[in-house]
């Protein structure tokens, strides 16, 4: 009689393979992968929130640098759909043939605003970017202007300003407009060039004041959005698009400090 | 190719390198020597960073020396400024991160000598600091160089911490694996490409330099 041992014993291999198919994770019909841009990270879960409870569609998020997630999306990251903080980066990736073409949108405004702790001795309202000269300040935070937008708008404004020359010395780069703004919270900095939405998230505001910057002083912070070629969920990715227009997703949209897009020509 | 960028690298995994064997030298010697039954916590603690994300460990470096932290305000009173956001600050995060790459290999090869030689130094009335410099070390060479390689190429290639707590300053905090991350993120692969090449060669120059030096400590095998 064959010992009943054996049995197991040749079918173990097998029943490992299974089991390591089953780790594979696998992707549930109704699913939607959205790699947003650092300063949507709280609107984008409130908008997720509201999308979610109107369609029933399970929705992933994944926020960064808008430079960042482009070049993920470049090299096949299975993403959907695409947030970015300016209009640049998706319309390199229609140009790339990563993005659908004809699916752009501009969806937002984005506003820059200079964050410094509770504690601090600067006045805005009185000298406005300059304030930054006070000594007080000796490391200022902004994103990366070489990929992130609204690094590139903080280091404009600045320009604008005529400050950049002297303050160089004193900037630090943060990945992006979160890690900027947690370069101040966590008392390393003592300004952060940053974006408004991130001041105003219901439940994660950081403690400290801000200050908006006078829009004509940069670049129209423009943000697009645009639908990934390899996404296998085009028809609920345009289902998002579509809610964004809704009276709830605009008003989600101001509750964070974004006006509505500026109308394309 | 961002010349800047690799000095300064090879800089901090100099400062760093040399800092740690200093600092891992009396740990690793007590690890391996001490009659307390609980070292072993020691040794966990010194291989912590093995396990951690540098991820943690730059948050921590940034919270514990951030002005909000006590720890913090003495640094800065002390200094002038926070420890995030300078050479100093890189430095001490990578001693922390490569802990236990110097750790490590050191308190291997000092259990690895025969305790009779040790021994015999106590007994021929050598004193503990004269055994350690004169039988211990000069037997534990092959540890020393691997603890110093390693310590080396780990804070060469180092991101994480260095992306947590740099602030991505030129000459000062953008080391070559930041410059890397910046030019890909930018979309500028070419550039990207040409300094992980020369980082690729730097490396291995380096390690193959080091190994073949290593290589007298080998043992002739009898089968070779």
């Amino acid at each position: 009689m064959k010992p009943k041992g054996r049995t197991f014993q040749r079918m173990a291999p097998v029943a490992l393979f299974i089991v390591l198919l089953a780790a594979i994770p696998g992707r549930a019909a109704g699913e939607l992968t959205i790699a947003a841009a650092a300063d949507l990270q709280f609107a984008m879960r409130a908008l997720i929130q509201g999308f979610e409870r109107q369609s029933g569609v399970q929705v992933r998020l994944v926020a960064g640098s808008s430079g960042n997630l482009a070049t993920e999306i470049e090299h096949g990251a299975p993403f959907d759909l695409f947030f970015s903080a300016d209009v640049q980066h998706p319309e390199q990736l229609v140009r790339d043939g990563a993005a659908e073409p004809g699916t752009l949108v501009r969806y937002a405004l984005g506003r820059l605003v200079v964050y410094v702790p509770a504690d601090s001795p600067l006045d805005f309202d009185r000298r406005g970017l300059a304030a930054l000269e006070n000594t007080a300040v000796r490391k200022i935070a902004i994103a990366n202007p070489r990929f992130a937008p609204y690094g590139a708008a903080a280091a404009a404004a600045l320009r604008h300003a005529g400050l950049y020359g002297k303050l160089q010395s004193r900037l630090v780069l943060g990945e992006d407009v979160s890690q900027a703004t947690q370069f101040v919270v966590s008392g390393n900095a003592q300004a952060a060039l940053t974006s408004l939405a991130l001041m105003l998230a219901p439940g994660a505001k950081p403690p400290g004041r801000y200050w908006l910057v006078p829009p004509e002083d940069y670049p129209p912070l423009d943000q697009a959005a645009v639908i990934v070629k390899r996404s296998g969920q085009k028809q609920l990715a345009r289902a998002f698009l579509a809610y964004l227009e809704t009276a709830e997703a605009r008003s989600i949209f101001r509750r964070y400090g974004f006006a509505p897009p500026e109308k394309t020509p | 190719m961002n010349w800047q960028a690799l000095m300064l690298t090879l800089r901090l995994s100099l400062v760093t390198a040399s800092a740690l064997l200093l600092i891992a030298l009396p740990i690793a010697c007590w690890i391996a020597y001490s009659p307390r039954r609980w070292k072993f916590l020691a040794q966990a603690a010194t291989a912590l960073p093995l396990v951690m994300p540098p991820t943690v460990l730059g948050f921590y470096v940034l919270v514990a020396f951030g002005s909000s932290s006590p720890l913090g305000r003495l640094y800065q009173d002390w200094t002038g400024h926070t420890l995030a956001f300078t050479f100093e600050g890189l430095v001490v995060g990578s001693i922390l991160y490569s802990m236990p790459f110097a750790v490590q290999p050191l308190v291997t090869s000092f259990l690895a000598i025969d305790p009779k030689l040790i021994q015999a130094s106590r007994v021929l009335g050598a004193s503990r600091l004269a055994t350690f410099f004169r039988v211990v070390l000069p037997l534990s060479i092959s540890g020393l160089v691997t603890a110093i390689a390693l310590t080396f190429a780990h804070t060469f290639g180092e991101f994480g911490v260095v992306l947590m707590v740099g602030g991505d300053i030129p000459g000062l905090t953008r080391t070559i694996s930041i410059d890397v991350f910046d030019k890909v993120e930018a979309g500028n692969y070419a550039a990207a490409n040409t300094t992980s090449l020369v980082l690729l060669a730097v490396s291995f120059v380096i390690l193959a330099l080091v190994y073949a030096w290593n290589r007298r400590a080998w043992p002739r095998m009898p089968w070779a």
